[in-house]
């Protein structure tokens, strides 16, 4: 067990965890965009500054990636860790200006975005390239569909050679982490389309009910993963028939 | 060739090689580093041979090719022995002529001689050269004498004794104890004492360890560790064999980047031969001590010689950094301890190791010993390689090196560090160059880029240009720099459109600072550095381009305007013939005009006129 501070409190960690967990845990909001609790740290938003106080040196860090250590101090409001989580959000915002939870932080933060005469920000693609469905694609669910692509401004998330992504299962857990909600899910009728990855899956239809309710690749992937056949059955019924 | 399996067999080797020497015999030297072979190097050694031939000469005349010497922009560069007469810029026609003088007649050819742009005078010595004169050359000065494809060459000088001495007569604690004492300080930039990262990488847990050189070198102008690596391998390999035996590692890496072809032929061939004379591999003279050595080759991102990313990509994954709470000396390559130096770093070990720590730091300045080799390149009369004890001021390096500002214009700015680096102006010409003071004035040692720039640079521009380079090296993982440097060149860009508002430099103050104190790597971290300090040194310049849309140093295209003073014309049309959009007006014989609807300030005309009548406002 490990014991530091955090805004001058004293507070246990466990060994590997990060310090932006340990916050969470206990109850202390640090803004973050690019972290998942599931998934490893990435430290690309760059939001989830703190001030770490280790011996004599003080340092701003991201907490994602900072390990718990013995002894150390951590501020999570210092004017520092403001002044760059607000810059940070700045920086941010045009991005995915549409996006509401972008929005709604870029306010908590005093970020609000002001067209000024001066500025002619690009709109972006709603896309912050915080990795987060990367991470997903291949921690979680294991099949690494999607990766970084160019690097710089150019940087972007992408299926392998831009074309469409056989190894995608249309499982959408992409979806649910994205935090700018840039990636979208359609189904339609007997198709799912992710219109993001260009990826367009054919459903699977109830025995019962004939309702398209699972695309064919997921339940495949899932049969070849636990290597047990007998659920082949299983997924003949949709959840509503079983 | 048997292998060498004790240091008596080194020492034999040793002696037969100097054996061989004879004092007397001219050797013919010719560069043939990348600058020189640029200009032809290749096709003189080969007139060289068949004229010596053609004369009977070759067996009284030895050609030797050798590294890089420095003094590129002389290149094609040859020198004499044992006279070491010096000859610049050298054709292939001139070949028959030099065999004649001075291999027969023991003259010299005049015209070939190196002639002092500001005093006219010629030199006839290498030696004599201003631009080496000032120097003192104790890593960079073997360059010259060793062909780097020949391992006998650099054996012949004592090469590998070091390592000899170190594997059988110190244990690890003692050599390691060595290099603290000497206070090496790594030469990629950090300044971060060598000893310690080793000492940290021998005492952290784990039984394999390794050593890597970064020869990922990126900066643009910048070009040393290309030349030591191209022109010396063999001092790298030695100074890396010492460190891993100091830490404890039985295998190591160079990792160097694919645009550097000679490098990676002669480190290849030299760690080939290395091995071929048992000076690598298994039981290293007889010492117990294994040792192997891997090149690796990169891509050629400029963030992959940023440490963490470099061990990414010797893993094979993306050249990518990471955080480093955790320091690679303790957890690097593959998850063991790892110590990363670069290329200059490693060739100072065999140097310590030889002459001692005592005499390393008896060069250089108190905490800065030791020499550091800078690539002095813009605006000075001599461009070229450079090695100076740390502390020599930057006036001394540009005035007595680089011979002074070119066409007698005025300085203006010395940039150092690499493209992260800041813009020190006049007033600290004369801080000497050291780690900490580089720092101090907001720039840094990087890997020892030095950019000097005259009065006729625009600072706005030059900051633009840094953002633009480092907007697209960066790898864009962190936000801060990926949007951060970008947003500091769109709005650097809009200032030298003319389009800048007073808001502009409040922006580019914020931006640097996140950039800057939110970024995880020092790509991020020392990005801001150019628009920093020409912030700080030349705000001036950004209030003209802002306030009254003027860019006082006549670069910036949208604010300038050419015009032509009809008192100096006189009608030549020489203008006319070169201007590409017919923006010169006129009939030949009188003074004619621009006409600045058409003109699109490419300066051509500038250039071409001989009376000075095109003016620039």
């Amino acid at each position: 067990m490990i014991t530091l501070t955090i805004n001058g409190k004293k507070y246990e960690a466990q060994k590997n965890q990060n310090l932006l967990q340990v916050a969470l845990d206990n109850g202390i909001e640090i803004p973050h965009l690019c972290y998942h609790e599931k998934l490893s740290p990435y430290g690309g938003c760059r939001l989830c500054q703190v001030e770490v106080t280790k011996g004599k040196k003080v340092e701003l860090t991201t907490s994602c990636t900072y390990p718990a250590v013995q002894g150390i101090q951590v501020e999570t409001e210092t004017p520092r860790v403001q002044r760059a989580r607000r810059l940070m959000m700045k920086l941010i915002l045009p991005m995915a200006p549409e996006s509401p939870k972008i929005q709604k932080l870029a306010r908590e933060l005093g970020a609000e975005y002001i067209p000024s005469s001066c500025r002619s920000r690009e709109k972006g693609d709603s896309c912050i390239k915080c990795g987060l469905c990367i991470r997903a694609c291949e921690e979680l669910v294991g099949v690494s569909t999607i990766t970084f692509s160019s690097k710089g401004p150019e940087r972007k998330v992408v299926p392998p050679f831009e074309e469409e992504p056989e190894s995608c299962i249309g499982c959408g857990t992409c979806v649910h982490v994205c935090p700018t909600g840039c990636i979208t899910m359609e189904d339609l009728g007997r198709k799912r389309k992710l219109e993001r990855w260009k990826r367009i899956l054919n459903m699977k239809v109830c025995n019962d009910c004939s309702n398209p309710y699972i695309p064919a690749a997921q339940v495949d992937y899932y049969l070849k993963r636990t290597g047990d056949t007998t659920l082949t059955e299983w997924f003949d019924l949709c959840p509503d028939c079983r | 060739m048997n292998r060498l399996t004790s240091v008596s067999d080194l020492e034999k080797l040793q002696k037969e090689l100097a054996s061989r020497n004879q004092p007397e015999r001219p050797v013919v030297t010719l560069c043939q580093g990348t600058g020189c072979k640029a200009y032809a190097s290749g096709k003189i050694y080969k007139a060289f041979e068949k004229e010596l031939a053609l004369r009977g000469l070759t067996q009284k005349v030895s050609l030797k090719s050798t590294g890089c010497h420095g003094f590129c922009e002389q290149g094609p560069i040859i020198v004499i022995l044992p006279e070491e007469i010096c000859y610049c810029r050298v054709k292939p026609e001139d070949i028959p002529e030099i065999v004649e003088k001075t291999l027969v007649e023991k003259k010299t050819v005049d015209r070939l001689l190196f002639t002092d742009p500001v005093s006219g005078e010629k030199f006839a010595h290498e030696s004599e050269i201003p631009f080496y004169k000032y120097q003192r050359r104790v890593i960079f000065g073997k360059n010259r004498l060793v062909d780097p494809q020949n391992i006998e060459d650099y054996i012949g000088l004592e090469g590998y004794s070091a390592l000899a001495h170190a594997i059988t007569r110190l244990n690890p604690e003692k050599v390691l104890l060595e290099v603290k004492k000497a206070n090496l300080r790594g030469r990629g930039g950090a300044g971060f004492p060598t000893g310690i990262k080793w000492e940290t990488t021998r005492n952290a847990p784990g039984e394999k360890k390794y050593v890597i050189v970064n020869a990922d070198e990126g900066d643009p102008g910048a070009y040393m560790d290309r030349s030591l690596l191209e022109g010396n391998p063999h001092l790298v390999l030695e100074g890396l064999a010492i460190g891993a035996y100091a830490i404890g590692a039985r295998e190591g890496f160079v990792f160097v980047r694919q645009e550097y072809p000679l490098a990676l032929e002669n480190i290849n061939k030299a760690v080939q031969q290395a091995k071929e004379y048992g000076l690598l591999g298994k039981n290293i003279l007889g010492s117990g001590f294994d040792f192997d050595v891997t090149v690796k080759r990169g891509a050629g991102a400029f963030v992959s010689g940023e440490s963490s990313a470099l061990i990414s990509a010797i893993e094979g994954s993306a050249g990518e950094p990471r955080p480093k709470h955790v320091n690679a000396a303790v957890s690097g390559l593959w998850g063991s301890p790892t110590s990363l130096n670069n290329v200059e770093t490693w060739a100072n070990v065999p140097l310590i190791m030889n002459k001692g720590a005592g005499w390393y730091g008896s060069i250089g300045s108190d905490k800065n010993p030791g020499t550091k080799i800078f690539s002095l390149v813009g605006k000075v009369n001599n461009t070229g390689l450079i090695e100076v004890p740390l502390g020599t001021p930057l006036r001394n390096i540009i005035y007595d090196i680089g011979g002074g500002i070119k066409d007698g214009k005025k300085f203006k700015a010395v940039q150092t560090g690499g493209p992260s680096g800041g813009c020190i102006p006049e007033q600290h010409l004369d801080v000497p160059v050291d780690f900490d003071r580089l720092s101090q004035m907001g720039s840094m040692m990087g890997s020892g880029g030095m950019i000097v720039m005259d009065e006729k640079s625009c600072m706005v521009d030059v900051a633009k240009y840094f953002m633009q380079f480092l907007k697209e090296e960066s790898c864009g993982k962190c936000i801060s720099c990926r949007a951060g440097i970008k947003e500091m060149h769109e709005i650097l860009e809009r200032i030298t459109l003319g389009e800048g508002c007073e808001k502009d430099l409040e922006q580019l103050t914020d931006l640097a600072w996140i950039t800057e104190n939110a970024s995880l790597c020092a790509l991020g971290r020392t990005a801001s550095n150019p628009v920093i300090s020409t912030l700080k040194y030349f705000r001036e310049e950004y209030k003209a381009h802002i306030r009254e849309k003027h860019c006082p140093a006549g670069v910036c295209k949208a604010l300038i305007h050419y015009s032509i003073d009809p008192e100096r014309c006189n009608g030549c049309g020489r203008c006319q013939k070169v201007c590409s959009v017919e923006a010169v007006e006129g009939e030949k014989g009188a003074p004619i005009s621009i006409n600045n609807d058409f003109c699109i300030r490419c300066g051509i005309c500038q250039e071409a006129c001989r009376f000075n009548a095109v003016m620039v406002e």
